[in-house]
């Protein structure tokens, strides 16, 4: 597969490492009421979609970006590529 | 021999001759021959034994597709089992013996299989062999696969290397006849950057194989010409002797290019093949057509083949396979076939055509009817021809051309999702579905079957899928001559009809499929093996599928087809091996002591990529027991050195770095001071334990992490996931500064007598305490880092300088520590002295582990948030009676406590369901003077001094032992303070 | 001052050069290295000192090739600098100071081994090592890939026929073997 860096352009996704969800961003706040709960869900609960999906991608062989890929599972199309940093800001992650 | 049935003409170089030898007979040919069209040339038609039934066989086509004609190429280690003699290049001294055979070719002893045909149909072994159940692997299958098969293996080393490369263009076209090279044409006179790719030696396709004109210039020519005009142009790549193999994700082709198969020996220093892997925006698929067989009795004897093989042997390589041949046709391509044999001089027997409008000839009797079966046991002398009026008919020819039509070439548009459709007017399947992303098809691979509409459909498809403005080349008048075909898969009434040669499939196997009920077309292929050999049933699947469909009363489309598969044609293992194999198949990691080490005599292993000292044995010692006694007591007692550069190392700065690892470690880190290091336990997001290792403060806003050797990378990814998911506003940096640094641990009681040597400043116990760490130089000036940390339990030093001094500082440290006899130590040292203090390791930090069975269940911070705090806190985590890390030692000192067996209580059962806990680790304590384990007990921490046995039923081990501390040495830790 | 001797990447005291007709491989044992990242908010400083050294910032993916101090881009806001060895020794130390708080400097010096490559058939033999698109790439392009299983820099100086490869320093001898066996099968 081909993976468009949002820097870089087009990678060999041999370069890359695949780690799965992209909702592992999204790690619940320890100090909530529910933290055990949501870290469950966090921890093991994940769709798996046929058809396209949010997934993590670690350019490992390349410049160290964690990347939020959107891929089809079914036909490998990959309509867009994104730095994981940039969406866990934009998803209101702080320190 | 002389070359009885070569014809003038060809684009053969008569001028070089190549001597040659085919089952230990010498023969000649020519430059630009192949193995088959040498041997047709030569009069030698049956070239092997079929798989099962061990029939006498001839080639049935000119190309890659060749089910028959297989080989075992070259001789002693270089042999090659399966190389289809249709497409091996001949070179003056090439080495070919048949296959598949028990005696000679001629008399081949299991042909006997043909006349037991009626027991051997489909299903056969699946039936046959099934009792007793325990005969299948020792009696049946040797037998088997003794009889049934095809080439053999050296079982010798290849002497020959593999290449592998990497290639980027705008366009990629695969195949180099007309569509191809109109393609190449358009887009590479544009400028693009084109790689034109084909299997073939010579580029051109059919061109070189068909008489018609292209303007005024031969086909061939006009292919030369425009393969030269092609080489000539920089940003054209032109591949030959290349086959694309594989379509993949995203424009991405596997292509496997022979260098030196055409050549006695690769030229020194080159590789025999290279796997490119070929990056590209677009790509047309000129692949063209394949001709398909017609299915009759006996229709699979040596001289007959498909009529364009027929039309390639003449034209091309100037070779009547007979000078008498007979046609069978439901097309007009048959005719094509008959008219220029009859130019080149050769009888034609008669056309038989299926269809009752078949075109006439003055030159050639055309017969309407089918051809009923055939004679001649090791080669065609007969065909028994069935007139429309019933009537029968024999005609002598030695071969007999089969037009069934033809097959676009759609195997690499099915690699990703694409299912052809059916073509009513060609009566095949044509590409569909969803095609490789980037890739059109043109010419005859899309279904235009004329050579007019071949080249404008290349020039058109290149200038599409470039978004080429302008007009397109000019190009040649050529035949453009419409599909007139009925469809016509087998001769009513046939049983031992052949479809699949290679697997010995017949019409017969598919109607008994059918009756035994296989309805699908997947099962069908399975039961039958129909299109399962090496060939990927390129001439069978379609007969197949036809008599299928008319079975179950269904048009074949509805039947559906099989899938193509990646590679195309088989491929060598060795090429997907490249030059990674043997000491190559993966790179390896030096220390910086290693020529050092190697001048000690260091025995070396293998530890994620480096190669580490194991132990150093010296003059005496006959077992490694005795070295790594030697220098853990050495060790201990005065000071031993060991290269610890292994271990990861990542930088940490920013001045959220503390808070960074807050995060990541479970233990605090905010409070340690400048100049200190602290031991970090890492767990993963569920709980269970990533890693340990240490981090030592340089600088408020400066920590170096170390990481455990082989979770270096997977750690290093793991930060780097905290830093940019999980907290991406936090002001932190990393980056791994493994190889930066060259790291040594000097460990004993006399470890600091000796770094007082080196280390230019105070490193007392007061100025440079325990879990000390600090920027320094050494040997009067060269920057270094020291630590006061220890994995041994002595007094110990772990110093580091930038890495191109670490074979002098190695050499240094010995020599000021000569004094104190200093011992250098390997890992199994070094184990033995993290078993006798306790200090968990790989074995114990294995995937399952919590910070709780360490016994550190405490580190785990609840003053703040940490990867995995919360997880680890769940109940099934946290029982009472949870494994805990404890120490085994044997009752009787001379026994024995193997890793892995297991404790039961102890009296009691002794089975899975007792089970108590188990050892990770075990090794001999010389300072103990018996052996030591560690392991994980049930309620371990509340049993010390509990009498148990370890078992391994396996192995026969059953010790009484006692449960201990982990920690069998200096417990209060006094040394490594001292 | 101290007197030790360093060994070059391969672990021999001189650098090694592979002299063919088409090929030149030289290991090049000059070069201190060190990373440099900017540290946030302070990207703005980090940048102009990175304009003060080399004369600008390296864009993505490219280099600055000057003398005596070279940079080029390894990641989001992070990037190498490189200068001869003989005169920057303590380049991290120089580059602390250039830069004060604005950014996190690291040395590299010793983890990496540096091979140029040169001659006619530079881009066949890149070719046979690495997806980097070498016909295409222009001088101060750089990429990094993976070389024979290793994670390296490829750049392409100035010279048509010049690319500098930094590999793993303790994978040194694999990666000049992968080179070597590379050039002579094209010989």
């Amino acid at each position: 597969m081909i993976i468009n860096h949002p820097l870089l352009g087009p990678r060999d996704s041999a370069e890359f490492t695949y780690m799965g969800d992209a909702r592992l961003i999204d790690r619940p706040d320890a100090g909530s009421d529910t933290a055990a709960q949501d870290f469950y869900d966090y921890g093991y609960l994940r769709d798996n979609p046929a058809g396209w999906h949010e997934e993590l991608w670690f350019h490992e062989a390349g410049d160290r970006s964690w990347l939020v890929v959107t891929r089809n599972t079914l036909t490998h199309e990959i309509s867009d590529v994104k730095l994981a940093r940039d969406v866990a800001r934009s998803r209101g992650r702080k320190l | 021999m002389t070359q009885k049935n070569r014809l003038a003409g060809g684009q053969i170089n008569r001028a070089k001759t190549h001597k040659f030898m085919f089952d230990g007979k010498h023969y000649t040919g020519h430059a630009g021959d192949t193995l088959a069209s040498a041997l047709l040339a030569n009069g030698v038609r049956l070239m092997g034994r079929s798989f099962k039934y061990h029939r006498p066989r001839g080639p049935l086509t000119a190309g890659s597709e060749e089910p028959n004609a297989l080989v075992e190429l070259r001789g002693g280690a270089r042999q090659e089992p399966n190389t289809r003699a249709t497409t091996a290049e001949l070179y003056d001294g090439l080495l070919a013996r048949s296959q598949n055979r028990i005696g000679s070719l001629r008399f081949d002893l299991l042909a006997v299989n043909d006349r037991l045909s009626n027991f051997l149909t489909a299903g056969f072994y699946y039936k046959t062999f099934m009792w007793p159940a325990a005969f299948w692997e020792k009696v049946y299958e040797p037998i088997i696969r003794h009889a049934a098969g095809l080439g053999s293996l050296s079982l010798k080393d290849d002497p020959d290397t593999y290449d592998k490369g990497f290639l980027h263009c705008d366009l990629l076209i695969i195949g180099a006849g007309p569509a191809g090279l109109a393609a190449a044409l358009t887009a590479g006179r544009a400028g693009l950057d084109v790689i034109l790719a084909d299997e073939d030696f010579r580029m051109g396709g059919r061109l070189n194989s068909e008489t018609h004109s292209l303007g005024d210039q031969s086909g061939a020519d006009w292919a030369a010409a425009t393969v030269e005009e092609l080489a000539s142009l920089p940003n054209v790549r032109l591949m030959a002797r290349t086959t694309i193999i594989g379509a993949f994700d995203h424009g991405i082709y596997g292509a496997v290019e022979r260098v030196s198969d055409h050549m006695h020996t690769p030229d020194a220093g080159k590789p025999r093949q290279i796997l490119w892997r070929i990056y590209t925006k677009r790509t047309i698929l000129a692949a063209g057509a394949i001709e398909r067989p017609v299915a009759f009795e006996n229709n699979d004897r040596p001289g007959i083949m498909l009529g364009s093989a027929l039309r390639t042997y003449a034209n091309r390589y100037g070779v009547a396979v007979d000078r008498r041949v007979a046609i069978f046709t439901n097309n007009d391509d048959g005719h094509r076939t008959a008219a220029d044999l009859v130019a080149k001089g050769v009888k034609i027997a008669a056309v038989v055509d299926v269809r009752e409008d078949a075109p006439r000839s003055l030159d050639y009797e055309v017969l309407h009817g089918e051809i009923k079966d055939t004679k001649g046991r090791l080669g065609l002398t007969f065909a028994e021809v069935r007139l429309a009026d019933g009537t029968m008919r024999t005609l002598e020819c030695g071969a007999l051309g089969l037009s069934g039509g033809w097959n676009p070439n759609v195997h690499l548009t099915c690699h990703q999702r694409g299912r052809p459709t059916w073509n009513e007017t060609l009566a095949a399947f044509v590409p569909g579905g969803m095609l490789p992303a980037g890739m059109t098809v043109a010419g005859a691979a899309n279904g235009d079957m004329s050579t007019a509409a071949a080249l404008r459909g290349g020039a058109k498809a290149a200038q599409n899928a470039m978004d080429l403005k302008g007009k397109l080349p000019s190009l040649p008048q050529a035949e453009d001559a419409p599909v007139n075909l009925k469809p016509f898969w087998y001769v009513e009434g046939c049983n031992r009809a052949w479809l699949d040669q290679q697997n010995d499939v017949t019409v017969k196997d598919v109607k008994l499929s059918h009756q035994e009920g296989y309805r699908s077309v997947e099962h069908l292929k399975r039961y039958t093996t129909l299109g399962m050999a090496t060939d990927q049933g390129k001439t069978s699947n379609m007969g197949g599928l036809a008599i299928m469909a008319e079975l179950a009363g269904k048009a074949i489309p509805e039947v559906g087809t099989t899938i193509f598969r990646p590679p195309y044609t088989p491929t060598a293992i060795g090429v997907f091996g490249g030059r990674h194999r043997g000491k190559d198949f993966h790179p390896t990691r030096l220390t910086p002591s290693h020529t050092w080490a190697e001048e000690q005599g260091a025995v070396f292993v293998e530890v994620g990529n480096w190669l580490r000292a194991q132990w150093f044995p010296r003059t005496g010692e006959t077992t490694w027991r005795e070295s790594v006694d030697r220098e853990v007591l050495a060790t201990r007692t005065s000071v031993g050195v060991c290269d610890v550069t292994t271990l990861g190392k990542i930088d940490v700065q920013g001045t959220d770095a503390a808070a960074f690892l807050n995060k990541v470690y479970c233990n605090g880190f905010a409070k340690l001071p400048v100049g200190r290091v602290r031991y970090g336990l890492m767990l993963r997001e569920d709980g269970i334990v990533m890693d340990d290792g240490t981090a030592a403060r340089l600088a408020e806003d400066h920590f170096v992490v170390t990481t455990t050797t082989a979770n270096a990378l997977p750690v290093y990814r793991h930060m780097e996931f905290v830093r940019q998911c999980l907290f991406p506003d936090m002001d932190v940096q990393l980056i791994s500064t493994t190889e930066a640094w060259a790291q040594y641990a000097v460990a004993g009681p006399n470890s600091r007598k000796v770094l007082e040597q080196i280390v230019d400043r105070d490193i007392s116990n007061d100025a440079f305490p325990f879990m000390a760490c600090a920027n320094v130089t050494v040997c009067g000036g060269l920057r270094a880092r020291l630590f006061r940390i220890s994995f041994s339990g002595e007094l110990a030093f772990e110093i580091a300088v930038p890495m191109a001094y670490g074979d002098a500082l190695i050499r240094r440290i010995v020599e000021a520590g000569a004094a104190f006899d200093i011992t250098p130590y390997g890992t199994e040292a070094l184990g033995v002295m993290r078993m006798e203090k306790g200090h968990a390791a790989g074995n114990e930090l294995n995937g399952t582990t919590t910070a709780a069975n360490l016994g550190m269940g405490r580190m785990v911070s609840t003053a703040k948030d940490s990867i995995g705090a919360i997880l680890s806190r769940r109940e099934g985590l946290n029982r009472a009676d949870d494994l805990r890390q404890v120490g085994i030692k044997p009752v009787n000192p001379r026994d024995p406590v193997p890793a892995g067996a297991h404790l039961m209580n102890e009296s009691g059962v002794i089975d899975a369901a007792h089970d108590q806990g188990y050892v990770t680790s075990a090794c001999y304590s010389p300072n103990l003077g018996h052996a030591i384990a560690l392991g994980f007990l049930k309620d371990g921490a509340n049993r010390m001094g509990e009498r148990m046995r370890l078992v391994s039923p396996l192995t026969g081990v059953n010790v009484d032992v006692e449960i201990t501390s982990p920690h069998f040495i200096d417990p209060d830790g006094e040394r490594l303070r001292a | 001052m101290h007197n030790l001797r360093t060994v070059t990447a391969l672990g021999v005291a001189a650098p090694r050069i592979d002299r063919f007709d088409h090929i030149t491989l030289a290991e090049n044992d000059g070069l201190a290295l060190a990373s440099v990242a900017a540290r946030l908010g302070k990207e703005a400083a980090c940048h102009a000192a990175l304009g003060n050294l080399l004369g600008g910032v390296p864009d993505i993916g490219r280099t600055i090739l000057r003398d005596p101090e070279a940079g080029f881009w390894m990641g989001p806001e992070q990037w190498m600098i490189g200068a001869p060895r003989a005169t920057h020794e303590h380049l991290a130390d120089q580059l602390k100071e250039r830069f004060g708080d604005a950014a996190s400097i690291t040395e590299q010096s010793g983890a990496w081994a540096t091979f140029d490559v040169t001659g006619a058939m530079m881009r066949e033999m890149s070719e046979r090592l690495c997806n980097v698109p070498i016909r295409r790439m222009i001088a101060g392009d750089v990429q990094r890939t993976v070389i024979h299983q290793l994670g390296c820099f490829v750049i392409r100086r100035e010279a048509e026929d010049h690319i500098r490869i930094l590999g793993p320093r303790a994978s040194a001898k694999n990666l000049h073997h992968a080179l070597l066996t590379a050039a002579l099968a094209l010989a």
